[in-house]
């Protein structure tokens, strides 16, 4: 279980990207932060491993307790696969060994400037098999699809062996298709292992289909928290709502009228 | 097919008159841009007329002489050649030992000051003025001050090339480090990575194609370096040359250059060789 106590986050001198938050993330179910882009859920989803410093207010873990210390943090994230919304791999460097950076919390740095032993790679393997890209293992990276990616991202958070996941956007930059495939298979890995995990999302539908629970944000605050089935058409229009874009087409015509004049 | 239609007069007059305006600013432009390069054009005749390059009368004295200097390099004489083999061979172990010391010192002070791997700003302030200060100082006078300090031979030459290089390789692998994709770093912190495994998984593996390109092309300018370096005691090819021009033999002098031109060739071509192939 993972608590967020009184969390704000600001960065420089813009309104909080976080208001100041109180939540606590339960162990093993699918929690999906969903809301607009701009909404906080990246910053949130980032405080809950410490990528994000927390302004005020701090974050425990049942398991390692506060965040502050080091020793605390390192063991946390060690425990928990993160998935990013870019996959954030290695271009040049093989799937085998982007899975590997998984392994990296479980050793010491003297013992990583060798290379990884037979056991590491062979469990880097078995993740790999896992998201069915063992025919690829060592191929680069920057040669796969989009969504074979992905599912390198998810092979290298599940070689960690956690019991967290965070997942930032992970099908935003995915076609429909692939997107659904790789969400189906992030939310079946974690049903599988009974795992925690905390997906931001801006895609309604699937937030509905996956989702225990729903942590709906706009503009940095929590404005819903439930089930799947109570999220009502007034909160979703709550969700979404942004400026309108006023007069951008019109500007557009009349300077085709000029370019021809 | 909407804009083909006959516009109003009012809006025609009205663009006229803005387009005008538009070319005008052109214009203006174009004049400050002639200004700017003529400014440079000047400054660039001054320097030729200060360094004495319009001085009519030295090119008159000076071309007989340099004519005589070529006839008597020609032709060039390789009689002897097996006195230079071994002085070549130095020349290219001093351009390789240079270039290994070079690294071993550039990875740690690069790693130093590149902003997204140093401890401390302070620190890779500290670093970046050690590396400027390194490479402004040439390698033929740290060749002569490693030359009094641990005597003549290769060993000084290749002190000397080592480090002076590392101001100039440890910048290029600072640049380098700098201009890494900063994602798989953060995917690397959010596994639970210290701050070395950061540099060495997650920096490294990114930037190792240009750190090897940044290094043969710096073995390809020490072979060059070490030749020059000869000249003041710190072995190699260069002391043959030099011993050369103080005996007067410009037959030999040109052969000398000649055989270390065939060389540089070779050089460059096992560099060109070994870049493609680390790709």
């Amino acid at each position: 279980m993972i608590t967020v106590e009184a969390l704000s986050v600001s960065y420089g001198q813009a309104a909080p990207a976080l208001k100041s938050t109180t939540l606590s993330f339960e162990r093993g179910a699918f929690t999906v932060l969903l809301g607009a882009s701009g909404a906080g859920k990246s910053t949130l989803l980032r405080a809950l491993n410490g990528l994000v410093k927390p302004t005020s207010g701090k974050v425990v873990t049942a398991d390692f307790g506060p965040l502050s210390s080091g020793a605390n943090l390192r063991s946390h994230r060690r425990r928990t696969g993160m998935i990013f919304q870019q996959h954030q791999l290695i271009g040049r460097s093989s799937v085998l060994e982007n899975v590997l950076m998984g392994r990296l919390g479980y050793h010491n740095s003297l013992r990583t400037l060798f290379p990884f032993g037979r056991d590491e790679r062979l469990r880097a393997l078995s993740a790999i098999e896992r998201v069915g890209l063992i025919e690829y293992a060592l191929r680069r990276a920057d040669q796969l699809s989009g969504g074979q990616q992905q599912r390198v991202g998810i092979a290298r958070a599940l070689v960690q062996q956690p019991d967290i996941i965070l997942a930032d956007e992970p099908v935003a930059s995915l076609d429909p298709a692939t997107a659904e495939a790789v969400l189906s298979l992030i939310h079946g890995i974690a049903k599988q292992d009974g795992l925690t995990a905390v997906v931001s999302l801006h895609q309604l539908d699937f937030a509905r289909r996956f989702a225990d629970r729903i942590i709906g944000l706009a503009h940095g605050e929590v404005v819903f928290d439930g089930k799947p089935t109570d999220l009502s058409e007034l909160d979703i229009t709550r969700l979404y709502q942004t400026a309108p874009m006023v007069g951008a087409a019109k500007n557009l015509d009349h300077s085709a009228m000029e370019l021809v004049a | 097919m909407n804009n083909l239609a006959p516009l109003p007069a009012r809006q025609v007059t009205s663009s006229l008159v803005r387009h005008d305006a538009l070319l005008s600013q052109e214009r203006a432009a174009g004049l400050r841009r002639l200004v700017i390069m003529g400014g440079i054009g000047l400054i660039c005749i001054a320097a030729l007329a200060i360094t004495g390059f319009f001085d009519a009368e030295r090119f008159n004295d000076g071309l007989p002489a340099l004519g005589q200097l070529f006839s008597e390099m020609v032709p060039p004489d390789f009689g002897r050649w097996r006195n230079w083999m071994r002085p070549l061979l130095d020349t290219l172990a001093m351009s390789i030992a240079g270039t290994v010391l070079a690294v071993i010192l550039s990875l740690p002070l690069a790693i130093l000051a590149a902003p997204n791997t140093t401890p401390h700003p302070i620190l890779m302030h500290i670093v970046r003025t050690l590396l400027s200060f390194l490479r402004s100082v040439p390698e033929i006078i740290m060749g002569i001050l490693f030359v009094a300090a641990v005597g003549f031979g290769a060993l000084p030459g290749v002190l000397a090339l080592a480090l002076h290089s590392v101001g100039m390789v440890g910048k290029f692998y600072a640049e380098a480090i700098e201009h890494v994709d900063p994602r798989p770093l953060e995917a690397a912190r959010a596994a639970g990575a210290t701050s070395v495994q950061v540099i060495s998984h997650a920096v490294l593996p990114q930037v190792l194609p240009q750190l090897a390109d940044v290094t043969i092309y710096r073995w390809e300018y020490h072979f060059r370096a070490s030749a020059v370096l000869g000249i003041v005691g710190a072995g190699g090819i260069g002391f043959e040359l030099i011993a050369a021009l103080r005996l007067i033999k410009y037959d030999q002098v040109s052969a000398i250059l000649l055989t270390i031109l065939a060389c540089v060739l070779i050089v460059d071509a096992i560099g060109a060789w070994l870049r493609r192939n680390l790709k």
